[in-house]
């Protein structure tokens, strides 16, 4: 790991202040730290976000949750309210790598790294999510970008995500075995408009099914899903597994996810 | 450079590292505490976990730097007066350990998960310990150990 600065904000002003092209936010650092360490990135200074009051915590109405950017994992899978209100997010928090990276990792690290096999982005577009930064509001359908890769501008910090609440919602993933990060994870959300299919692991970056919501707004069931045709064609290929394999597990996460909601 | 204070297995500790120095690397070489180990470095493999504030963390992903003010246990703070922690204990009883180099990391791994879950299952046991891996595939012992010690703390 290359040296670097440590800087503490207490206020997202400061933390948009002290930043620049060669300084990046830290928040639980599960990813960053890693990257770092592989030297796959460097930084002449971090800035640590996770002592600004006020952008921790979950908030709960009757249309929306909204959790801050630096609350972890283990908040957020624990949290009675999230698990009362939108349960599949409570179980996707639960399965994201370890105990001790939920512990660390926060859901504004998450989707500000959007990897393509992170679980949280899925969650963002299948609830139809705002992302709330210290700039501008931005719907989850613009933020994700490319492969690590979002609409997020130089010293633009997450401040929290605010997730609609759906009438019924589940998500499964098929896991790798060793990091826990999606080979394929499918979310669903059904609202009273529509259906939303979101899909990581399988591609360049999180996207959603144009397929699957077709189906299931037509019928909300595990037979629509069957008749379903998902193209391999954009889809990774790699050691874990072929597109193909992908696109066939994207649907039998689909069916799953939708025994969950 | 920065000067750093934090409480370690119960005392306060003021050190000046360099901002870019690991929790793991710091507990190792500048504390000589060398019972958390290093071993895949990538967070994957567990044998560094510690406890920052009660909760298990992995301390080769985590900055000293970001640390300043907290506390940490480490392995060699679970014993009181002499006398092993439970969780060892039990270790020791049930041959939870084949080479020992994961055993800390479990350790400590596992006594977080009784801090959350007093009785867990063995299907619960096995899914905590997901972050701690034993390459002598020590496992059967390692979840008899938690269980048992479960009943005993």
């Amino acid at each position: 790991m290359k040296n670097f600065n440590f800087k503490s904000a207490t206020s997202t002003k400061e933390a948009t202040k002290l930043s620049s092209v060669k300084t990046t936010f830290l928040a639980g650092g599960m990813t960053l730290i890693p990257a770092m360490k592989l030297r796959l990135a460097a930084y002449s200074d971090l800035i640590n976000i996770k002592k600004i009051k006020g952008i921790s915590g979950i908030k709960v109405s009757s249309k929306s949750i909204r959790i801050g950017a630096t609350t972890t994992h283990a908040e957020v899978a624990a949290s009675k309210e999230v698990g009362k209100s939108i349960p599949s997010l409570a179980v996707l928090a639960e399965g994201i790598g370890d105990p001790q990276v939920r512990n660390r990792g926060t859901i504004g690290g998450s989707i500000a790294n959007n990897d393509p096999a992170a679980d949280y982005p899925s969650a963002c577009l299948a609830l139809n999510a705002i992302i709330h930064t210290s700039k501008r509001k931005i719907a989850a359908d613009k933020f994700f970008k490319g492969m690590f890769e979002t609409d997020l501008k130089k010293g633009e910090l997450i401040e929290s995500i605010e997730f609609q609440v759906p009438e019924k919602s589940g998500y499964a993933k098929f896991p790798n075995p060793a990091s826990r990060y999606a080979i394929v994870g499918v979310y669903i959300a059904k609202f009273k408009n529509e259906v939303r299919a979101a899909i990581t692991g399988a591609g360049n970056y999180v996207f959603r099914s144009n397929e699957l919501e077709k189906a299931l707004s037509a019928n909300f069931s595990t037979s629509a899903i069957d008749k379903v045709n998902i193209s391999s064609k954009e889809l990774n290929s790699d050691i874990h597994a072929s597109a193909e394999y992908r696109a066939h597990i994207i649907k039998v996460m689909a069916k799953k996810a939708l025994s969950f909601s | 450079m920065a000067v750093i204070k934090i409480k370690v297995n119960g005392k306060e500790i003021s050190r000046e590292v360099s901002d870019s120095t690991l929790l793991s690397d710091f507990i190792r070489d500048n504390l000589l505490l060398t019972g958390t180990h290093i071993g895949c470095d990538t967070s994957q493999c567990g044998a560094c976990v510690v406890h920052l504030n009660g909760k298990s963390v992995k301390s080769c992903t985590t900055l000293v730097a970001d640390c300043n003010g907290d506390e940490i246990t480490t392995i060699e703070g679970l014993s009181k007066n002499g006398k092993l922690h439970p969780m060892q204990e039990s270790f020791k009883k049930h041959h939870g350990l084949q080479c020992g180099f994961c055993t800390p990391g479990m350790v400590m791994s596992a006594v977080d998960l009784l801090q959350k879950n007093k009785n867990p299952s063995e299907q619960e046991i096995r899914d905590w310990l997901e972050g701690n891996i034993c390459r002598c595939t020590g496992y059967q012992g390692i979840v008899a150990a938690v269980k048992d010690a479960a009943s005993k703390m």
